[in-house]
């Protein structure tokens, strides 16, 4: 089968004379992989690269004719983040944690990650105007602010972490599960969170709420994710879901303590294979040293607590909190070998590939330079039984691997690496390759009618490391695992049409100066901000 | 002549930064960064008066400049001088493999220099001009 | 006359954003909400400026197009083994970003001013980490104010009245009132004692007996604010409560407070001239408080000890968080230091300090950090950005600076232009040209063109960018 490109689209044929001709038989062929979560710029990431310069040492891009240096591992630099991405084959990535009022950083950074498509998605769970709107049961005039942050961030999708925690946080606090009040708001989890859905609705976004779930990284935390689940399960409509649950690994804990901890994957898969509202993502731990960092400040301070590492904690004023921890995971620990089992299993029991999506939260479980790893474990039992051999024994005897026996297809790596991610994102023109589509492909020196990848995983490994071809917008920029022609990206943006925006904007304005530090005219974005700005508009219900 | 033993440290002081905005040649910034602020119980032991000239050396080298009570007292043996051509003349420029040189809590000698005047910018930048290959 | 109101103030690193700017016919001629600095600066910034790019030739500074100024800055930085590239944190992010393509393509060394000033506290935050916030979380927060070895009220003037003890704040109130009544309290026992001196014929210096028992604000449950410093500095006058430590000791007060909160005892009467007494009931405090924060300046990274004291600060922050929220922030200088520190991060990994020589960055405080590599004499030309080192470099090291070809981008005249060889005078970022910064706590925020340069003065994003594309062709034409 052949495709065509044209201006940067997939089409239907080319005048094949006149068109450069890519010979890829016997290869694999992928729309361009799309990253629904991955912490690539911004200042949570940026202090994480200040806080471990021996992260970088050894781990350098040196510079090309073409390229800029820079440095990795787990938290590389922005152009080496791009240059990383694209040989592997990806296109379109985004970043799930913005601090607001820090969004200007965010887009710097991002305009200096090359190669690929991005967006960003701003914290709003905690954001003072949300938490007093929905304590008053005030929807349409939060949807209507949550509008006015989207544009005025330069955002693509609602970010929820630990709802209620933060703000919590803030005073050293945490709340304990959706029922907690959070101090001096009263107002639950449960209530941000289904506020935020009905909001999300409303604004007709294109994604879901993202949510980390309260109480992440806990034994025993199954519980929660399962109550985040069905506390919106009654706003879904038809089968379209109305809530991403983000790094499901690190919300499905089973256990009373670290002892005890096991996993909970069976119980959550169970939920999600009856249950259409709800789509996941991974979170898969390598084992390796990284750098944990979210915007949740408690569980970031309960990990330094635990490891006794350097640690930094940024409240944003108003909005949110961040930590950051370095981390390793080890193979011979039992909690982390439990955790590893766990990103897999979830996988695995989740039986369709379009609700469960490819990340290792990148840094958090692991740097995403390891996804061949994940493909591998994914698509071959044996590469998995090679893998627990080497674990802890506790872990191992805990595992519930050995019982599984599925195995990806390649098919199904390239939903759960790419079109389901962009199914769940609305990004309808990434993800496939039909007409119409952005002409972002990769090409994989694997055979998939040839090659048993149950039996050759390395092979499968190998060839998902380093992208024959990747091909961004048209342009060919990878030629075998080499950057051939730096390119930016577009930033995706949401404009959210609305009909009642001014005496919103008014409150805002008054309660501006009250809430912040900063002035209301120099806090939005304005697009020519942007380098290759890519404006979605929406038209809100509102 | 008396000579004092002190700690120097220097600084930030409001005339300074705001002297800096209007201009590294204006008599305000001029004026701001030629004077070394010292404890009027150390002043009266050097024998000095407000805005005579004194001396002060450090191990780096030596430099002359504007005696002024401090307003801030008391505070025996530290003297201060703000950030400019002048304190630099006479910083540690060792920096113990942490990328900065000391700049503050320096041993240094305070004398009456009642007869030397206080150097102007110009023959300052001139004694590095010399050195220029 | 139009009003231009939300200005960004390019002087320091509090980095005000409500300053209102009266301009007229292309001049700024009244500044509002602004403090003595920032007003200097946008009422005075062009008296003294030279408008064309100037080239030494035999030994005089002469006036020349910008073309033949650019021509001659990438020939010294094509030819130079071995270049520095430092300045940075009073220009905008857009240009640093070009300086570290250039020094990038130059092979060179970048570094910015923060390796002296608060390079140190970098160091220490990359051995312990950081518990830290943006200003408004204080504003609305903070019920126990520390300024440890820095002096806002001179160097960052409306710190304390936007963000800390003057602040109103959700959950804290200003306590700016009672800052008043005690003032005028004040005046009137200094008024009183000068009285009685006169009476007496006692000298006015007499050294008035230190106080050492905490007043009874300390005590109470509201916002309260505490200067620990060397010397008895005008922000220490307007805090509840004065430390003063002995010079080079602030290391042994900070770890003696490490173990009061952890509850040990103390076997000695006094630590850096501060009685026992006096640090348990400070630690009491500490301890009691919702929220407290430290403040710290170069008191710290400059005195002895260098970054170990700020490994401490750290440290004891960190300990508090194990009994209360306890956070801590430096205080920034320059207004773009922040972001000059965070523009390299993201572009190389590191903050400052990178050598670019092995075509990838390598960051060693201390051997690739401009005053090491000067002291070595080492570098053998520079290209120096909206700073002023040799006004501000030790002696030794500034006498190797100059020795060797000095390129210098700086709207203003200054010791380092006046040595330089070729020199660009720039639009000022932030009143002639736009860009964008970072507040110290990292909030970043537009700086923005309030009236046109002179025709002749590009921005320092511009001046880079022609340098940067002659440096390519140059190096195009050598391969």
């Amino acid at each position: 089968m052949d495709i065509a490109i044209k201006n940067g689209k997939i089409v239907k044929k080319v005048n094949a004379k006149k068109a450069k001709i890519i010979d890829a038989l016997g290869m694999t062929v992928m729309p361009g992989g799309v990253d629904i979560h991955s912490h690539i710029a911004g200042a949570e990431v940026n202090s994480g690269r200040l806080l471990r310069p021996e992260d970088h040492v050894n781990d350098v891009e040196v510079k090309t004719a073409l390229t800029r240096s820079g440095v990795g591992y787990s938290i590389p630099s922005t152009f080496t983040t791009g240059y990383r991405y694209s040989r592997m084959g990806y296109t379109t990535i985004m970043n799930p944690s913005m601090p607001p009022l820090e969004a200007r950083h965010t887009h710097e950074e991002l305009d200096d990650t090359p190669m690929v498509d991005k967006a960003t998605y701003p914290l709003l769970g905690d954001w003072w105007f949300v938490l007093e709107h929905l304590r008053d049961d005030l929807i349409e005039e939060c949807a209507a602010h949550i509008a006015w942050m989207m544009t005025a961030t330069k955002g693509y999708a609602i970010k929820i972490v630990n709802p209620g925690g933060l703000e919590s946080w803030s005073f050293g606090r945490n709340v304990q599960n959706l029922d907690d009040p959070v101090p001096n708001f009263n107002v639950t989890p449960r209530e941000i969170l289904r506020g935020l859905c009905k909001i999300n609705k409303l604004l007709n976004l294109p994604h879901t709420i993202h949510v980390h779930t309260n109480n992440l990284g806990k034994p025993g935390n199954y519980v929660t994710a399962l109550e985040t689940m069905k506390c919106v399960e009654d706003l879904a409509e038809g089968n379209r879901p109305v809530i991403h649950i983000t790094h499901c690994q690190f919300c499905a804990y089973k256990g009373s303590d670290w002892r005890t901890l096991s996993s909970g994957a069976e119980e959550i898969a169970k939920y999600v294979n009856h249950h259409d509202h709800v789509t996941l993502d991974m979170g898969q731990v390598i084992f390796t040293d990284t750098t944990t960092m979210t915007a949740d400040g408690p569980f970031q301070y309960g990990l330094y607590n635990l490891t006794g590492n350097k640690w930094v904690n940024h409240d944003v004023e108003t909005e949110t909190t961040s930590g950051i921890v370095p981390f390793r995971y080890k193979r011979k620990s039992s909690v982390h070998a439990t955790q590893w089992s766990i990103g897999l299993e979830l996988a695995l029991l989740v039986k369709d590939p379009w609700k469960i999506y490819m990340t290792t939260d990148h840094p958090n479980g692991g740097p995403f330079t390891a996804y061949p790893k994940i493909i591998a474990w994914l698509m071959s039992q044996v590469a998995r039984k090679k893998t627990l051999s080497k674990i802890s024994k506790r872990a191992r005897r805990k595992s519930l691997l050995p019982s599984i026996d599925r195995e990806f297809s390649f098919y199904e790596i390239a939903v759960v690496t790419r079109a389901g991610q962009a199914k769940a994102l609305g990004l309808t023109q990434k993800g496939h390759l039909g007409i119409g589509a952005d002409a972002d492909v990769a090409v994989f020196n694997v055979n998939p009618e040839q090659v048993d990848a149950s039996k050759k995983y390395k092979t499968v490994r190998r060839a998902f490391k380093k992208a024959v071809y990747t091909i961004k917008g048209g342009e060919i920029v990878v030629k075998d695992g080499q950057i051939v022609k730096p390119v930016f990206g577009k930033t995706f943006w949401i404009d959210v049409k609305t009909s009642l925006p001014m005496e919103v904007n008014d409150d805002l304005k008054r309660k501006f100066r009250e809430y912040w530090t900063v002035e209301y005219e120099n806090y939005p974005i304005p697009e020519s901000f942007l380098h290759v700005p890519a404006q979605i508009s929406v038209k809100a219900e509102i | 002549m008396p000579k004092l033993k002190v700690s120097l440290i220097t600084g930030r002081t409001i005339n300074q930064g705001r002297g800096k905005e209007m201009g590294k040649l204006s008599k305000e910034y001029l004026e701001s960064v030629v004077i070394c602020q010292i404890d009027p119980n150390d002043m009266k032991f050097l024998g000095v008066k407000e805005n005579t000239n004194v001396k002060v050396i450090t191990d780096f080298g030596s430099v002359v400049l504007k005696a002024v009570k401090s307003a801030r007292a008391p505070h025996p043996k530290i003297v201060f001088i703000p950030y400019g051509p002048w304190a630099s003349f006479i910083m540690n420029p060792k920096t113990h493999g942490t990328g900065m040189s000391s700049l503050k809590g320096i041993p240094a000698e305070v004398e009456p220099a009642p007869n030397e005047k206080v150097l102007s910018l110009q023959n300052l930048l001139n004694q590095f001009r010399k050195e220029r290959r | 006359m139009t009003v231009i109101t939300g200005v960004t103030c390019p002087v320091c690193g509090t980095f005000c954003d409500d300053i209102e700017l009266v301009v007229k016919d292309n001049v700024i001629i009244d500044v509002r909400n602004a403090c003595a600095m920032g007003a200097a600066k946008f009422l005075s910034y062009a008296a003294h400026r030279s408008l064309k790019p100037l080239v030494r030739k035999n030994g005089e500074l002469v006036e020349a197009s910008m073309d033949e100024a650019v021509e001659k800055a990438a020939k010294i930085l094509v030819d130079a083994a071995y270049p520095i590239l430092y300045g940075w944190s009073n220009t905008s992010c857009e240009a640093i970003r070009v300086g570290l393509e250039l020094a990038e393509e130059v092979g060179g060394v970048i570094d910015n001013t923060s390796t002296v000033c608060h390079g140190p506290s970098i160091l220490s935050v990359q051995d312990v980490g950081i518990a830290s916030c943006t200003l408004g979380q204080l504003r609305h927060r903070a019920d126990l104010i520390f300024y440890w070895a820095s002096n806002p009220w001179s160097a960052h003037p409306r710190h304390i009245e936007r963000y800390t003890m003057f602040s109103e704040g959700r959950f804290q109130k200003s306590t700016w009132r009672g800052y008043l009544s005690r003032l005028s309290g004040g005046l009137s026992r200094k008024r009183l004692q000068r009285a009685v001196n006169l009476v007496l014929r006692r000298d006015i210096f007499t050294t008035p007996e230190v106080k050492r028992r905490m007043p009874y604000s300390m005590f109470q449950k509201k916002r309260k604010m505490v200067v620990v410093d060397v010397r008895k500095t005008r922000t220490a006058e307007a805090a509840d409560y004065f430390l003063q430590v002995e010079p080079n000791k602030d290391y042994e007060l900070l770890q003696a407070m490490r173990m009061l909160i952890r509850d040990e005892e103390l076997d000695v009467d006094e630590v850096a001239g501060v009685p026992v007494e006096t640090l348990e009931e400070v630690a009491d405090i500490m301890v009691g408080c919702e929220l407290g924060v430290f403040f710290f300046g170069l008191g710290l990274t400059m005195s002895e000890g260098k970054h170990r004291n700020v490994d401490a600060a750290l440290h004891l922050t960190r300990d508090l968080n194990q009994r209360t929220k306890f956070l801590i922030m430096p205080m920034r200088g320059h207004f773009n230091v922040t972001g000059v520190n965070i523009v390299f991060t993201w572009q190389t990994g590191y903050p400052y300090a990178i050598d670019f020589s092995h075509g990838y960055p390598r960051y060693n405080p201390g051997e690739t950090s401009v005053i090491d590599i000067l002291n070595r004499d080492e570098a053998d030309a520079s290209l120096i950005v909206a700073s002023d080192p040799v006004a501000h470099f030790p002696r030794k090291t500034v006498q190797n600076l100059v020795k060797n070809p000095l390129i210098a981008i700086d709207p203003e005249v200054s010791p380092t232009t006046l040595l330089a060889d070729v020199v660009f005078p720039s639009a000022f970022v932030g009143i002639e040209a736009e860009g964008t910064a970072y507040r110290m706590d990292h909030v970043p925020l537009p700086l923005k063109k309030i009236v046109e340069p002179p025709k002749t003065c590009l921005s320092d994003e511009e001046i880079l960018r022609k340098i940067l594309q002659k440096v390519h062709k140059m190096r195009r034409n050598q391969n």
